[in-house]
């Protein structure tokens, strides 16, 4: 009997060239340009994808296994949390509102990146990065899934995370994020790559991945730390391909290196805006401390970016041009970002308060330059009248910033008493500005941020109510229409966290009188 | 600087002044930053300017303690940051401010909480 001539098994470096490398052919019923009709008209020169390191480093079927596993693991965890009613085990109810910013703010994002990625890893001539981009594509969509299977636990206990989605589409802060994303998944693929995987996952990431995590995990929320976890792995794969993108674009001709300074430019300033509401919730949102968002800027940003961008500086790089603002923002946008949401906390789907005693003092001492000299006059003033029933709550709708879409609460570099207002004329219309950098970003491109859906705007054209709302019936009351527009259930979602239910029901369920609940 | 786009790339700006019921007016109370941001307010044409202090700023503002005090003769205007002075007695639009406009005003010797521009 003859013995079977067995093939032999591919090696592993074969094996993984034949699953990525391996799946490209060029075609030839129809050219190339014409399937890929994205590839080249941002002006960035690729002369050789094959100079591309792959990133990932993974094939598919490897992935599946991999994250099978992994995701097995969080499940357990997920159902363990909500058998012992972790809910109870947090710090204090105030916590559960910087998970309803994280659900109603992030987590659709997570999806709006996995659409994206996806639409990305079509356009690419080059193999490589196809592989790479449909990788994470599929990353963003099971992190948007683990996020919603872990945080929809608390959606049975507490208020405002109902509609995280329908929220996001619809809510004027969450307008923010939202647009920041519509902004780079409506750019070519290499800007897109150059926005979210370095601008965003490379350079700002640890921003809002370590002060979420950690701050999970200072405030008894195992849920949430078990799926930043469990994301982990895969943040470090986004950052790689974050950097290979960027040095592959830089390396490849001299020519898209300007092209790039500008999408770094735009991008990073368009990261740090959208990171206020990070910085916010850091610094006045976590019962429980973990570093201030000053620490953490000097740390992520002024000490591993300024690395970064000595390393870059040899491919003619250098750092955006906002830094240095952005670097004197460190002592002041959580102040004004939270400031901002304890006025509009009317309009709110989540709970806002005065700081305690020994909070303003941390904020203090993490803060010894600005905020007794500018903030802390305002927070006393504030807590005066809300003891005496008479808590603020702005009504008139603010301005806001026709790029990044924030209200306009960023002060002048070197003044932080006077706010910033920078403007430029198109076509007939003022458009107006929070600072030098959303101005130029819109002067770079007029044409695509007059079409900003902005929320103040379209109340105000009355795009948002529901259909069939009549605006002119007597009694008519536009807020409460607004409101129900967004899904809010108005005197549950919104207003102060004290005297709210989630405060109630949270003391009632631990056995604390509500003053306890708070410690 | 424009799009780079692979067809002719042109849509309708959405703020346009047809869009809206009434032209938007931007308004900023400087030194005043318990109201962190300026806000947004569709005011009809011809509102006489005088009445922003007495009808419609009230509303925004009058929570601010300095808000009584203020004098409105003495008030000083800006618009788009630069020395303005308009006729209380005349309309919006005959003070030629014209659709997303941005004004603001200075309440000397009125500068906040304890003077802290807050």
């Amino acid at each position: 009997m003859d013995t079977p001539v067995l093939k032999k098994k591919l090696g592993l470096k074969e094996r993984y060239a034949a699953m990525t490398r391996g799946l490209h052919w060029d075609t030839t019923y129809q050219p190339m340009d014409k399937v890929f009709p994205y590839d080249k008209y941002e002006g960035i020169k690729i002369h050789d994808w094959d100079k591309w390191e792959d990133p990932f480093r993974l094939t598919m079927d490897a992935y599946w296994k991999y994250q099978g596993e992994k995701e097995k693991k969080l499940y357990a965890v997920i159902d363990a949390f909500a058998q012992n009613n972790g809910q109870l085990g947090v710090t204090d109810a105030r916590y559960i509102n910087a998970l309803k910013v994280f659900l109603t703010g992030v987590t659709p994002l997570e999806y709006n990146a996995h659409r994206l990625f996806a639409h990305v890893g079509r356009q690419f001539t080059g193999t490589g990065a196809r592989v790479a981009c449909q990788m994470q594509s599929i990353d963003e969509l099971r992190h948007y899934q683990t996020e919603t299977h872990a945080l929809s636990h608390y959606n049975k206990y507490f208020n405002g995370m109902h509609s995280p989605k329908h929220m996001n589409d619809r809510v004027w802060y969450l307008s923010v994020p939202k647009s920041y994303f519509e902004d780079a998944c409506t750019s070519g693929p290499f800007e897109f790559l150059t926005a979210v995987s370095f601008s965003f996952e490379y350079l700002l990431t640890n921003l809002l991945f370590v002060p979420f995590m950690s701050g999970a995990a200072h405030n008894g929320d195992m849920s949430t730390v078990t799926f930043g976890f469990s994301a982990q792995s895969d943040e470090s794969r986004h950052m790689t391909l974050g950097i290979e993108c960027l040095k592959f674009m830089l390396e490849q001709d001299p020519d898209n290196v300007p092209i790039v300074q500008g999408w770094i430019d735009k991008w990073f300033w368009r990261g740090y805006r959208l990171l206020s509401i990070v910085a916010m919730m850091q610094d006045y949102m976590l019962p429980k401390r973990v570093m201030s968002w000053r620490e953490g800027w000097e740390m992520y940003i002024e000490q591993n970016g300024e690395s970064l961008f000595r390393d870059l500086a040899r491919y003619g790089i250098r750092k955006p041009k906002g830094w240095v603002q952005a670097c004197e923002g460190k002592n002041h946008i959580s102040h004004q970002t939270y400031a901002v949401f304890y006025s509009y906390g009317a309009a709110a789907a989540f709970h806002t308060w005065v700081p305690e005693e020994e909070e303003m003092a941390w904020l203090s001492e993490k803060y010894p330059e600005t905020f007794e000299k500018y903030y802390l006059p305002r927070w006393n003033y504030w807590r005066e009248q809300a003891k005496n029933g008479n808590r603020f709550y702005q009504k008139t709708l603010p301005m806001l910033c026709q790029t990044c879409q924030i209200p306009m609460i960023f002060t002048e570099p070197g003044d932080a008493t006077k706010i910033a207002y920078r403007e430029s004329d198109y076509q007939g219309d003022k458009y107006h500005f929070c600072s030098d950098h959303c101005k130029e970003i819109f002067d770079n491109e007029p044409e695509k941020y007059v079409q900003a859906w902005l929320p103040v705007h379209q109340i105000y054209q009355g795009n948002c109510f529901k259909p069939g709302v009549d605006p002119t019936k007597e009694g008519f009351d536009p807020l409460l229409a607004v409101f129900d527009y967004y899904n809010f259930k108005v005197g549950r979602d919104n207003l102060d966290f004290e005297g709210s239910e989630d405060q109630k029901n949270f003391a009632a369920w631990r056995g604390d009188s509500v003053q306890g609940a708070k410690k | 600087m424009s799009v780079v786009a692979l067809k002719p790339y042109a849509f309708p700006a959405k703020d346009v002044r047809e869009n809206f019921p009434a032209p938007l007016l931007f308004i900023g109370w400087e030194d005043h930053l318990m109201f962190g941001t300026p806000v947004a307010l569709p005011l009809p044409p011809d509102t006489p300017f005088g009445a922003l202090g007495t009808a419609v700023l009230p509303g925004t503002y009058g929570y601010h303690p300095d808000f009584a005090k203020i004098d409105w003769t003495k008030v000083e205007w800006f618009k788009s940051g630069k020395p303005w002075k308009p006729d209380p007695a005349k309309s919006l639009a005959d003070n030629g401010l014209k659709h997303k406009d941005v004004i603001r005003f200075r309440t000397p010797g009125l500068s906040g909480i304890n003077g802290s521009c807050n």
